[in-house]
């Protein structure tokens, strides 16, 4: 397959995983916004949702005023925020378009669609565009969008290629989603049981639709090396630190198979792997929680060149 | 007369380079006037690059195109030239030469050779009282008017100057003059043409640049017929014929592409000479 | 409708309905208005999901605008197919001859039969590919010919594609959308499939694969990326024909050979179907500021390492200029009389020309001898006295770039417009390809003028597209 092919299906896979998160952040947000908090009020609630993000200042920049409807703009609909539903699904549909002969026809119909259907969610009157029905709306296309992929694309290079991106941009928002969060997570005596940490805890499984998933898996009293646990090591868990990894191992694997010949990136995400494999979430606190996520987004990132220099560049021999 | 030719032309990058492609002119032309009985062109790079010849051709003006690739990374290419020529004095006409394209195909302008007003004044001036039916001497006077109205001055004038350019600043080197030539020419429907080659340096007078070049006009009757406008004269026996095109940049000894961040620098040196014999 | 008209209707004539449009009459009267509205809005979001979207060159605008997609079927019965289809072979077959004869001795214009500037000072004549035989002498691979009718049996040429003419996804996907739109037509009538063209497309780019290579050959087609008004054209056929649809940066060439950068490295590639323009296929040969091309693509053109469809210089054979000379071709490479008719055309250059066109604007359709897209042209019977007087001083400016020919009474078909179905005027363009046979699906590119009495049928001036049947029986 065209190398460019290859970069195409990859980064549509990382913008429809990014698009996604971005709405879960805006439906975590607007529930939190319903309940009370004990700080400083409703309307600070969407700042640490912005900072998850890592667009705080680029949207106070532009909006300033942290309210509701200005993080529904700036998340969902602006273009000029590359992380917003809009740029995102945008980005994806317009990668998508350029390698139209590697999709199925349902994987485009539903991109397209999902893209012409944002064109008409812009064009509309936005009191009439409740934000459950923008979050419902990204949810449901997304997920319209994977299942395709799942159901009707051949098995083959291209197919890996997708759910590289999809994965790698999953480990990654996860990662990072942690890190804003994770002196939340720090086992310290004195909040454990608290209102607020017990409220901080459940945004963040909120964020990452995991909250019900927790409970099953884990039940109890929820601690923070549960939840650490479940969001790095649990491979149950769908959008767990190793659950991606292992991902994109086993396509890295196929790739491998296929191709007949490993390379770099076998190698590292082998290494990372087998590194979280054996790893104890006791570890990771020894080392450190905010150390050990920057070093896995670094890693992560390092995999990704990996991946670009054997695959997408088209330079590689 | 025999010549010998050394012709080493060295491209350096700061930062290596994916890879690189030439396409080369750089084997002189079959012609009465010529006879090679020795010639060598050699491309290396340094260790890390592999070089791999192209595809190689004669293409319809009759000239030998080499292409060949460099795989990188590279930094550091050099193509050299070597070899010994047997030439005639045919005073400027190209005997003998065998292509396809027809004259009338030349007298399509490119940006380097595109005519303004003074280049059309000065080839209507030239040949002013010159009957049309006297196409050798027409050429003589547009040579003769493009030297008088260019001085040869190196540094003047860049790659990218046009010959109309050059002619409003009234200096420039031998690819200016040529280009100047072939722009007037057209403007008195004369097809011209550009020619690079190599010329061979004398004691006693100074002819310019030893990597040369110059125009052929067409005559009808004759065919094409060299000038140098730039040393006043038509190509002798001290000339050597290589590559030929609509100006500079198709007629070039060696066109190639580097990709990669890296920028270029470029050395080139050469010695024509005359075998002892 | 049926009332008497200066043109041919394709549907009516004095004896009632034509015999193709014969099973289309119930059809359409038997078509309520709000099933005829639903069907529309149907069509319309298939080709909006499917993407089929064009940009109009230089009118900025919406680049994913639809074209109107006309559902009334212009029709032609088995002989009249048969009869176009010897004619449009005949003129690919002689345009090719041309091609390989101007780039090699020039046998015609030494015979005097073509002028010598009109050819070797022709901005399309390409001086890097003189001397060059492509393999099967084979330089355009797809002959896009324009023709109008006039009459039942009159059909005229109104210009040849050489290069590489566009929309023939249209004539596929009109196809595919008429079928899912009403089934029940295709079981009513023996309509002869288009299908086929894909597969004909790949086995004849296949078929001219270059001396070096052995084996099956690798074929592929280079768009100038993604933002080109054509990009959909260009995945649509790559999709179908099954073959990589590569950009400049995608392809290198190393030694003798191109490659392209594929997932499991460097990857030959024997034919490109190149769908960009000759100055930019490769910046050491051509326009040097090129981003679209692949550096040193010409060279590992002309030693054989790889094909281009078409070749580069294809264009010297279909400029209006040239044009007028194809019945001279046909005599004198096949020794035949033309079977399609050239519209009489005026030549701007020749004075005595000159004169006639300028007397004679208010009737004349003057065109750009490189212009298309129906862009700078004037269509003298429609044109207003200042258009008429700011074109009579461009033609004066630079005569030799223009000619003339009479406005011709186009052919109507029906269609559907606002108040019901009513004539509108329609041209054709049939795909010819050429390879080791020359072939020719069974259907075309019909073009239509939407707009009541208007004669411009481009795309770009507001044109729209309909299905078109060739009758197996």
């Amino acid at each position: 397959m065209l190398s460019r092919t290859a970069a195409n299906l990859y980064w549509m896979g990382r913008y429809m995983e990014r698009a996604e998160t971005a709405a879960r952040l805006l439906q975590v947000g607007e529930r939190m916004s319903l309940i009370p908090s004990t700080g400083a009020g409703h309307r600070s609630e969407w700042v640490p949702l912005l900072q998850a993000n890592g667009s705080f200042q680029t949207f106070e920049a532009k909006y300033r005023d942290p309210v509701q409807r200005n993080v529904e703009s700036f998340m969902f609909f602006d273009h000029d925020n590359p992380g917003s539903v809009a740029a995102c699904i945008a980005a994806a549909r317009e990668n998508g378009r350029i390698v139209r002969t590697a999709l199925t026809s349902q994987v485009w119909d539903a991109l397209n669609t999902a893209f012409q259907e944002l064109k008409a969610l812009e064009r509309t009157e936005r009191s009439e565009l409740p934000l459950t029905r923008l979050t419902d709306w990204t949810l449901r296309n997304t997920a319209l969008v994977r299942g395709s992929i799942a159901a009707t694309q051949l098995r083959n290079d291209g197919h890996d290629f997708l759910n590289i991106g999809y994965l790698l941009e999953r480990a990654d928002n996860t990662a990072r989603l942690m890190d804003v969060k994770y002196f939340v997570l720090l086992p310290r005596v004195d909040f454990v049981g608290s209102g607020l940490d017990n409220y901080q805890w459940t945004t963040l499984l909120r964020a990452l639709s995991a909250h019900r998933a927790f409970h099953w898996a884990y039940g109890g009293e929820v601690t923070a090396s549960k939840i650490a646990h479940f969001l790095i090591l649990n491979r149950q868990s769908p959008r767990s630190l190793l659950t991606s990894v292992q991902g994109v191992n086993d396509h890295l694997n196929r790739l491998s198979h296929g191709y007949g010949r490993a390379g770099r990136p076998q190698a590292t995400v082998r290494k990372l792997l087998g590194e979280l494999a054996e790893l104890r979430i006791d570890e990771v606190f020894d080392e450190g929680l905010h150390e050990f996520l920057t070093r896995f987004i670094h890693e992560i990132a390092e995999l990704g060149d990996a991946i670009f220099d054997a695959y997408l560049s088209g330079d590689a021999r | 007369m025999i010549l010998t030719v050394h012709h080493r032309t060295r491209y350096t990058y700061d930062r290596a380079m994916r890879g690189v492609v030439q396409t080369q002119r750089l084997t002189p032309s079959r012609f009465d006037g010529q006879s090679v009985q020795a010639w060598d062109i050699a491309v290396t790079c340094d260790d890390g690059a592999r070089m791999v010849p192209g595809g190689s051709f004669r293409d319809g003006a009759g000239d030998l195109v080499q292409s060949c690739s460099i795989v990188g990374p590279v930094t550091e290419v050099v193509v050299t030239v070597s070899g010994t020529v047997e030439t005639v004095d045919l005073t400027g006409v190209l005997r003998g030469h065998r292509e396809r394209i027809p004259p009338e195909a030349y007298l399509r302008p490119t940006s380097a050779t595109a005519a303004d007003v003074s280049v059309a004044d000065l080839a209507r001036q030239a040949t002013d009282g010159v009957p049309e039916s006297d196409g050798l001497a027409r050429a003589h006077r547009l040579s003769e008017a493009v030297q008088a109205a260019i001085a040869y001055r190196p540094g003047v004038t860049r790659a990218h100057t046009t010959g109309a350019e050059a002619l409003a600043l009234g200096e420039g080197v031998c690819q200016d003059h040529a280009h100047a030539l072939i722009a007037a020419a057209r403007c008195v429907g004369l097809p011209g043409r550009y020619v690079s080659g190599y010329l061979q340096a004398t004691e006693n007078g100074t002819p310019h640049e030893a990597a040369h070049a110059w125009a052929e006009l067409w005559v009808a009757g004759l065919g094409w017929v060299g000038f140098d406008a730039s040393n006043g004269v038509c190509p002798d026996d001290r000339y050597i014929r290589t590559g030929s095109g609509r100006d500079a940049r198709e007629a070039a000894p060696i066109r190639g592409i580097a990709r990669g961040p890296g920028t270029e620098a470029l050395d080139v040196t050469v010695a024509v000479g005359q075998a002892q014999q | 409708m049926t009332q008497a008209q200066a043109f041919f209707n394709e549907m009516f004539d004095a004896g009632g309905v034509r015999g193709p449009y014969q099973q289309l009459q119930s059809w359409v009267d038997d078509m309520p208005a709000e099933l005829r509205s639903l069907k529309q809005a149907e069509a319309e979001a298939l080709f909006r999901r499917i993407g089929i979207t064009f940009a109009v060159y230089g009118e900025g605008g919406d680049p994913e605008r639809l074209m109107p997609f006309d559902m009334f079927p212009r029709v032609f019965a088995q002989d009249e197919w048969r009869r176009l289809e010897r004619g449009i072979i005949q003129r690919a077959k002689a345009l090719n001859a041309f091609l390989a004869d101007v780039y090699a001795r020039g046998e015609i214009v030494r015979a005097g039969l073509v002028p010598r500037d009109l050819v070797y000072r022709n901005e399309a004549f390409e001086p890097a590919v003189v001397g060059f035989t492509p393999p099967r002498g084979v330089f355009s691979h797809i002959v896009g010919i324009d023709l109008v009718r006039t009459g039942p049996n009159d059909f005229h040429v109104l210009e040849d594609n050489c290069r590489t003419p566009s929309g023939v996804s249209y004539m596929l996907e009109n196809r595919e959308i008429m079928m899912r739109l009403f089934p029940g037509l295709f079981r009513e009538n023996r309509i002869a499939p288009v299908d086929g063209y894909s597969e004909e497309l790949r086995r004849t780019l296949a078929s001219v694969a270059p001396p070096k290579c052995d084996g099956e050959p690798t074929v592929v087609i280079l768009t100038p990326g993604a933002y080109n008004s054509a990009y959909y054209e260009h995945s649509f056929l790559a999709d179908l024909m099954g073959v990589e649809l590569v950009e400049g940066q995608d392809l290198f060439v190393e030694g003798e050979f191109v490659w392209m950068r594929t997932t499991r490295g460097p990857q030959r590639v024997d034919v490109i179907y190149r769908r960009i323009d000759d100055a930019f296929i490769d910046p050491l040969c051509f326009r040097p500021d090129s981003m679209l091309g692949v550096p040193g693509l010409m060279d590992a053109y002309r030693s054989g390492g790889v094909t281009l469809a078409s070749a580069p210089g294809a264009g010297v054979a279909d400029d209006k200029a040239i044009y007028c000379f194809v019945p001279e071709m046909i005599r004198f490479y096949l020794g035949e009389e033309p079977l399609l008719q050239n519209v009489q055309t005026w030549q701007c250059a020749r004075s005595e020309d000159l004169k006639y066109v300028l007397d004679h604007l208010p009737e004349l359709v003057v065109k750009e001898v490189h212009g298309s897209g129906g862009y700078g042209m004037l269509v003298g019977p429609k044109s207003t006295r200042e258009a008429r007087e700011a074109f009579r001083a461009r033609i004066l400016a630079d005569p030799g770039n223009y000619i003339a020919q009479p406005t011709l009474a186009l052919s109507a078909c029906p269609t559907f417009v606002n108040e019901g179905v009513a004539p509108r005027h329609v041209d054709l363009r049939p795909y010819c390809l050429v390879g080791d046979r020359v072939t020719l699906v069974p259907g075309g590119l019909t073009r239509v003028a939407m707009t009541e009495g208007s004669l411009v049928v481009n795309s770009s001036q507001g044109g729209g597209v309909k299905d078109t049947w060739v009758l197996s029986e």
